[in-house]
């Protein structure tokens, strides 16, 4: 079943927050990671691990650099 | 019926020592050819510096000096040396073998001598084999060393892995002992990912081609890998020694990456108190030489640790990875050693 995109948001944040320390509020579906968001590839892969274990998914290497905003994430953990 | 030779009740590492690359390379010298600049690297990197052996040094000169010097500190004569293993991935020949050479040249004459080519994960192979083989009663007295001189496969234009390498060589004495002063080592591979790290060529290509081999790796990849597959496997070998995290005194992991020390300490669970090693910082990465040069670091910077329990942790190419708790032997005292550039 597919799981819902407000939790995985929510889930997802969390998991930014604390590893970045970014304010919560600056994390949105439109946000870039790169561009906005200032996280780089080595901190993208902490949080999709962490995403991966939180959510039960699976989000392959080669799938990460196409997650460029917080909403492809959503997106791909939530259809996953 | 065949006999067997007595068994040890225990191993112990008796010294570490070593010397790095006798030039110190900051990363504004390598950041023009990657487009890159001094914030970049030490942001993603934690390096400010990478030791760099000159033209004239080879790797197993940098093994030779730092086994000579693993040696006098244990207090032994060369000639008591009966195994030397030598973990190397930066030697040019595919046979003979380093290790016989290296014995040779530290008066280790007759010694059983063999390389490892484990990678970044070859001094903590070394170790664990060296433990197996003072308590199988097999050798009394082994030397293990870890040595690469990776400038010499760095493409200054690659932007994945050359901008951290540097050289040197770091040696263990590792001795009988009344009680197991190494833990159990853990260790293994995952061939499936061998592609991510290592040679960009190999040397059929090579030589068919005229190019030189130089190192690349897949970054995210192996620092995904080498956070949370290792931070499982370093908490095997605290589990395996029988003792739990919070007894942990002093962290020394491969010298890969800063930013992958640090999540290595968040996922293992390490405590705020553990001392964890940062050579990287100043030496880069140096392969199979980084856990005994980070040790021999912080045995001079941080006097007392001779006796404190250390989690060590080799993981690279391969990909190869092996971890144990050691005592760590008290330390060595003075300054850097470096290489002379000659």
């Amino acid at each position: 079943m597919a799981l819902d995109k407000n939790e995985v948001l929510e889930g997802l944040t969390e998991i930014i927050v604390d590893e970045t320390g970014i304010d919560p509020a600056d994390i949105a579906l439109d946000r870039s990671f790169v561009d906005d968001l200032d996280i780089d590839s080595l901190s993208m892969m902490t949080i999709v691990t962490l995403a991966e274990d939180k959510f039960d998914v699976e989000i392959p290497d080669d799938s990460v650099k196409d997650l460029v905003t917080v909403g492809d994430a959503v997106d791909f953990i939530a259809g996953a | 019926m065949i006999a067997a030779r007595s068994a040890r009740p225990g191993a112990r590492v008796v010294a570490v020592d070593g010397v790095r690359g006798a030039e110190a390379v900051p990363n504004a010298a390598l950041a023009p050819a990657i487009d890159s600049s001094d914030e970049w690297i030490r942001s993603r990197t934690g390096i400010v510096t990478r030791a760099r052996a000159g033209a004239g040094v080879s790797m197993l000169d940098l093994a030779e000096a730092a086994g000579r010097r693993a040696i006098e500190r244990a207090g032994l004569e060369p000639a008591q040396i009966e195994a030397v293993i030598l973990g190397s991935v930066t030697h040019f020949s595919q046979t003979p073998a380093a290790a016989p050479a290296l014995a040779e040249r530290l008066g280790a004459r007759g010694a059983a001598a063999f390389d490892i080519s484990a990678a970044c994960a070859g001094y903590c192979y070394g170790i664990g084999l060296a433990d197996a083989l003072v308590r199988s009663g097999g050798a009394e007295h082994v030397l293990v060393v870890g040595a690469d001189k990776l400038s010499e496969f760095v493409d200054p234009a690659d932007r994945s892995i050359s901008f951290l390498l540097g050289d040197g060589a770091g040696a263990a004495v590792v001795a009988g002992s009344d009680r197991p002063r190494i833990g159990p080592t853990v260790w293994g591979s995952d061939g499936a990912k061998a592609r991510h790290v290592g040679q960009d060529i190999d040397f059929r290509e090579a030589v068919a081609t005229g190019v030189w081999p130089t190192l690349r790796q897949d970054g995210p990849t192996v620092y995904k890998w080498a956070v949370f597959e290792m931070a499982k496997v370093a908490l095997e070998a605290i589990a395996a020694a029988g003792l739990t995290p919070d007894q942990i005194e002093v962290f020394v992991p491969h010298q890969a990456n800063l930013r992958i020390i640090e999540q290595q300490v968040k996922r293992i669970g390490l405590g705020l108190d553990v001392i964890v090693a940062k050579d990287i910082v100043e030496t880069g990465n140096t392969s199979a030489a980084s856990v005994p040069l980070a040790i021999e670091r912080l045995g001079r910077e941080r006097p007392g640790l001779g006796g404190k329990l250390a989690l060590q942790i080799g993981f690279g190419a391969g990909l190869a990875y092996a971890a144990q708790v050691v005592e760590l032997p008290p330390a060595p005292a003075g300054q850097t050693i470096h290489q002379p550039n000659n």
